[in-house]
């Protein structure tokens, strides 16, 4: 059974990327509007990347492919990232 | 790249002397792999539609698309997330069967699942024998956890291609990506010459 | 509010074991000296990477399980019967193997000790291990904090941390309560259940004391006590959760 896991699970790939932890970013989903922060995202890892979806309308929020050469990200479902400084 | 190596620790395995290709490990169970929540797709109102690049359309209702003369075949599945599982055995209506007599130019295919996922390939791929659209593995309906009630099955290419819970095909002129080959995924994807990557 | 600390990018640290203890029939606290750790908050996790020497390698989240101790960091791993990375880590690591990290990692499923409103924590099954490092990181400051931990767990061969629960609940702001959800302890006095709203009116917090609350277990058992919850009052914003689950990989 594929099950479905947090935001934490794409914490440590997104870290890879960014220099803030962007686990406790305030999302908001391009889809339904719904804000949250991307720790409570569901994510979805037993695939050929990651991905993560809104709690509220299960809209694709976030893709991240990696290879061992690159990493490709995807965050059209998300309008904007809150991130406290 | 990975670095140190851990003493004693060989991963899910993987036999060797296996006529396997590059990369790929043989696995005995079916692991299920996915994007998202499991669609449950109620067969009442299931549909299947092919849309060329003319506009031309054909749909196929559940009891249409039964009533198509269906095969069994046997065949190895790829996966890109690198477990190969040999000799499965499915039944289902070759894709021939459904474009028959399609006007088309199309050069490429865009596969269209319930839930959203979509997956590209070149149209010849899915023709002469080399794809068939799944309803039962193993000599039962096929269950949503493995794409239930209709999956694609194109062996030859990675998985991801062999798209889980499909409606649909559109036929068409230019190549348009799907959810993972807009990701760096590769649009042909050939388990023997490991096109994993758009770079590979 | 949590803020999101600059902390640069995350990358792999090599790990040690430098020691182990069995919790359970199935479960091993695995503790890893990493040089150069910068500690961690309550509730934060690891990635961990295996590497075989033909170059096949996967990765895992794992809460740590201990409160800051320097450069040690511990895992509680439960030891999943068809796994991959948990049976390793649970039996094939002998001390002085070494594995990669990366971390701390998550800055949201977190106990702030400066927050003096009381937690409310209820974990399900190995979804205790993040609530221990909150309750161990508590006692380890002094901290007056009132904290009610709620474990859910099938039996009480299951139990991770019984002996250490037992002596910390001394203090009186520290409640521990068990829900047995298979099979209770000769002479326990409550039925084998699950956790219900009764259950949470009767051992929680109130809504109106604004308790911070941690949920944390598999995916069905998080929804279920944070629904719960916010019907019972609680604002959603203090209702933290994490979920884990075994994955089609499996760990």
């Amino acid at each position: 059974m594929s099950i479905a896991l947090d935001g934490n699970t794409i914490a440590g790939a997104l870290g890879e990327l960014f220099a803030v932890d962007v686990s406790v970013a305030v999302f908001e989903c391009a889809g339904c509007g719904h804000s949250g922060v991307v720790a409570e995202v569901v994510v979805y890892a037993d695939a050929p990347g990651m991905v993560g979806r809104c709690p509220a309308c299960s809209d694709v929020l976030v893709r991240l492919v990696r290879s061992d050469r690159r990493a490709w990200l995807d965050m059209s479902g998300v309008v904007s990232l809150r991130i406290e400084l | 790249m990975p670095g140190i190596v851990s003493p004693g620790f060989f991963g899910r395995r993987r036999e060797g002397g296996q006529a396997l290709p590059p990369g790929q490990y043989l696995v005995r169970d079916f692991p299920v792999l996915s994007a998202g929540p499991t669609p449950r797709v109620n067969l009442d109102t299931w549909e299947f539609r092919i849309v060329a690049e003319t506009g031309e359309q054909r749909t196929w209702d559940w009891k249409a698309f039964r009533a198509l003369p269906a095969v069994d075949v046997t065949v190895d599945l790829h996966c890109v997330t690198k477990w190969s599982k040999l000799g499965t055995a499915w039944r289902g209506v070759s894709v021939d069967v459904l474009v028959e007599g399609i006007e088309t130019n199309a050069e490429y295919a865009l596969v269209l699942s319930y839930g959203g996922y979509t997956t590209n390939l070149p149209l010849r791929d899915l023709l002469d024998g080399k794809a068939w659209l799944a309803f039962a593995y193993d000599g039962s309906d096929l269950t949503p956890e493995h794409g239930g009630p209709v999956r694609l099955l194109v062996p030859h290419l990675y998985l991801w291609k062999s798209a889980k819970w499909v409606r649909g095909i559109d036929l068409r002129t230019t190549e348009q990506r799907g959810f993972w080959e807009q990701l760096g995924y590769h649009d042909y994807g050939d388990p023997w010459l490991e096109q994993r990557y758009s770079e590979d | 509010m949590a803020r999101a600390a600059v902390l640069g990018r995350l990358t792999w640290r090599v790990g040690t074991l430098v020691s182990f203890r069995d919790e359970t029939a199935v479960a091993r606290t695995v503790v890893f000296q990493i040089p150069d750790w910068p500690g961690h908050l309550a509730g934060q996790h690891v990635d961990v990477r295996l590497t075989a020497a033909d170059g096949y390698s996967t990765e895992r989240s794992y809460s740590i399980a201990s409160a800051v101790d320097g450069d040690l960091v511990e895992l509680t791993v439960e030891r999943l019967p068809d796994g991959e990375v948990s049976p390793y880590l649970s039996q094939v690591l002998r001390v002085g193997d070494q594995i990669e990290l990366r971390g701390p990692i998550g800055g949201w499923f977190v106990w702030d000790p400066e927050v003096d409103s009381p937690a409310l924590l209820v974990g399900g099954g190995s979804g205790v291990v993040p609530l221990m490092a909150m309750v161990r990181t508590r006692a380890q400051l002094g901290s007056a904090t009132p904290f009610r931990l709620l474990y859910s767990v099938r039996d009480p061969a299951s139990v991770l941390y019984g002996p250490e629960l037992d002596r910390l609940r001394s203090d009186p702001m520290l409640e521990v309560q068990y829900a047995f959800t298979r099979q209770t302890p000769a002479g326990y006095s409550r039925p084998p259940g699950r956790i219900d709203a009764a259950y949470l009116d009767e051992f929680g917090y109130s809504a109106a004391l604004r308790p911070a609350v941690f949920v944390c277990g598999p995916t069905g058992f998080v929804e279920t006590i944070a629904d719960l919850l916010v019907a019972a009052g609680h604002n959603p914003h203090r209702v933290k959760t994490e979920r884990f689950g075994p994955s089609g990989g499996s760990s």
